[in-house]
């Protein structure tokens, strides 16, 4: 049976794509068949982060409305061999999706992969609410600021009232929850929520703490999934993501404010 | 064989009763209005019944079902009627209610009436629990009930209840204990970060409430119209 997990926040700009693309990279690299799905219809970005942007031929809205077979619209991934990617329409306004149209094409999908990766649009607009309904389990992006709290509490209410879960009155949707952005030295000087101020207000458990970090810029400009550069602090922070998700127990890093060496100190860092 | 895909049953309701002296429509308009506007939530599509025992003129009742539909509430009969009111109401496709006799000290009407156990008006105080934190954009209600949520209440949600209210998690969004206006419900919660407390209809926002018991347990109600703050325990 496939998991169906969604990547949500009800912010914009909180990292739902980037981490989109590091989580599915992150399972597919596990050996598992992974399939990332653009829901941000109009806006199309996972394809540039995912670098395929110039192999989308058909898009999601292509087969749900019959005009293409998933075959044809689905982009494997050149590095991963259990990766693929099936893209938003960048064409298309935003209501072209159908729930009966996605329910379709999740069910096909799920005989085949293991996991399905649903990168949600911000808001909680009809757009958000198809990425969400048909869940397993959500990761809910959330930066440390108020505004992006208040959200991501919000979609947790849907989350919990408004997905097919809730409504068949079956086992609720397991809520994760990922807080992006984390910048320790803003946190003590008190600019930024703690990890643990967060925790509190959302009182879900943390799946993963990804630092404010250079390497996801770069990653993006040069459409690679910043996990693939794991060098870098953020891709290990999904590493340790991703090993969170699929039930292993690694401790947190990244939370406190690096001491820097005695070079970084004297040449400055 | 029972059949058990068709039963009826005897059950009791909690519903608002509307007593009103003057039953022209327009009359009942608006103190309905009135009455809307003061909490438009929790009387939107509201099962009521109209008393009228002490009615004087002989009401227009299809008008008057009229009005309730407007106003987007649901009339669902009369209570208190005579023989003759009964009929009225019947031909208005209204329920005829008994009055439950030891609430009201009702004169006794002459006719026997049948005795059954079906569906008497009777306000029953229960208690409405839930398992969850309730998050931002989340309301909930309590009708005629009072109110336990086991979980927080965030930033942006709303407790609404006609008896009290306890909250077991921190409370950050909006309690509305008292809201048929009861001034002697009070709100518990186990850590006070509230956005709103209101009581009957009087109000405190966070500000008024960031003294001694903020980030604390506490218990709010009213005395003499204050807002009086008080250790749980
Ligand atoms: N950990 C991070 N450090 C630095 N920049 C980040 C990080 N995560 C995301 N960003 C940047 O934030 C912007 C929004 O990210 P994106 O994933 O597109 O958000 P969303 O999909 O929620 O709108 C992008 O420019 C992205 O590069
Ligand atoms: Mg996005």
């Amino acid at each position: 049976m496939a998991k169906i997990i969604v990547v949500t926040s009800g912010k914009g700009g909180v990292g739902k794509t980037t981490s989109s693309a590091a989580i599915g990279t992150g399972i597919a690299m596990r050996g598992f068949k992974t399939v990332i799905i653009d829901f941000d219809i109009g806006l199309r970005n996972l394809d540039l982060i995912m670098g395929c942007e110039r192999r989308v031929v058909y898009d999601f809205v292509n087969v749900i409305n019959g005009e293409a077979n998933l075959k044809q619209a689905l982009i494997k991934d050149k590095r991963i061999e259990t990766l693929f990617i099936l893209p938003a329409s960048q064409t298309r306004d935003k209501d072209a999706l159908s729930k009966e149209g996605v329910e379709r094409i999740l069910n096909e999908l799920a005989e085949e992969f293991d996991y399905i990766i649903c990168d949600s649009p911000a808001g909680i607009e009809s757009g958000a609410m198809m990425a969400l309904y048909f869940a397993d389990e959500a990761v809910v992006v959330t930066n440390p600021e108020v505004s992006s709290v208040r959200d991501s509490d919000r979609i947790l209410g849907m989350l919990s009232s408004k997905s097919r879960r809730a409504e068949q009155g079956l086992p609720g949707i397991k809520e994760h929850l990922l807080l992006t952005r984390y910048n320790p030295e803003r946190v003590v000087k008190g600019e930024m929520l703690s990890v643990e101020d967060v925790g509190e207000i959302l009182a879900i458990k943390l799946l993963g703490v990804i630092p404010e970090s250079q390497a996801v810029l770069n990653a993006s400009n040069s459409g690679q999934p910043v996990i693939l550069d794991q060098d870098s602090d953020a891709g290990q922070a999904y590493l340790d993501t991703v090993a969170r998700l699929l039930g292993e127990d690694v401790p947190f890093r990244f939370l406190n404010v690096e001491k820097k060496g005695l070079l970084k100190r004297i040449f400055g860092g | 064989m029972s059949d058990h895909s068709f039963e009826l049953k005897g059950s009791l309701f909690p519903l608002s009763v509307l007593y009103c002296q003057d039953l022209s429509a327009a009359a009942v308009k608006t103190q309905l209005q009135q009455k809307l506007a003061q909490a438009p939530a929790f009387f939107y599509r509201a099962p009521v019944v109209i008393n009228v025992e002490s009615v004087t003129q002989v009401p227009d009742f299809e008008a008057i079902a009229q009005v309730f539909k407007e106003l987007e509430l649901v009339l669902v009969g009369v209570c208190g009627a005579s023989a003759e009111l009964k009929k009225m109401a019947q031909a208005a496709g209204l329920a005829s209610l008994q009055l439950s006799k030891s609430k009201t000290p009702a004169k006794e009407s002459k006719e026997k009436e049948v005795k059954t156990e079906a569906a008497v008006a009777a306000p029953v105080m229960e208690t409405k629990v839930v398992e969850q934190n309730i998050r931002s954009g989340q309301q909930i209600y309590a009708k005629g009930a009072d109110l336990v949520i086991r979980g927080t209440v965030g930033a942006g949600a709303e407790v609404i209840a006609d008896g009290n209210i306890h909250i077991y998690g921190t409370l950050r969004g909006k309690a509305i204990a008292g809201a048929a206006g009861d001034n002697q419900k009070r709100v518990f919660c186990h850590k006070l970060e509230a956005e709103l407390i209101s009581i009957a209809g009087s109000y405190w926002l966070s500000d008024s409430l960031q003294g001694e018991y903020w980030g604390k347990s506490a218990c709010i109600g009213l005395q003499d119209d204050k807002l009086v703050l008080a250790d749980l325990l």
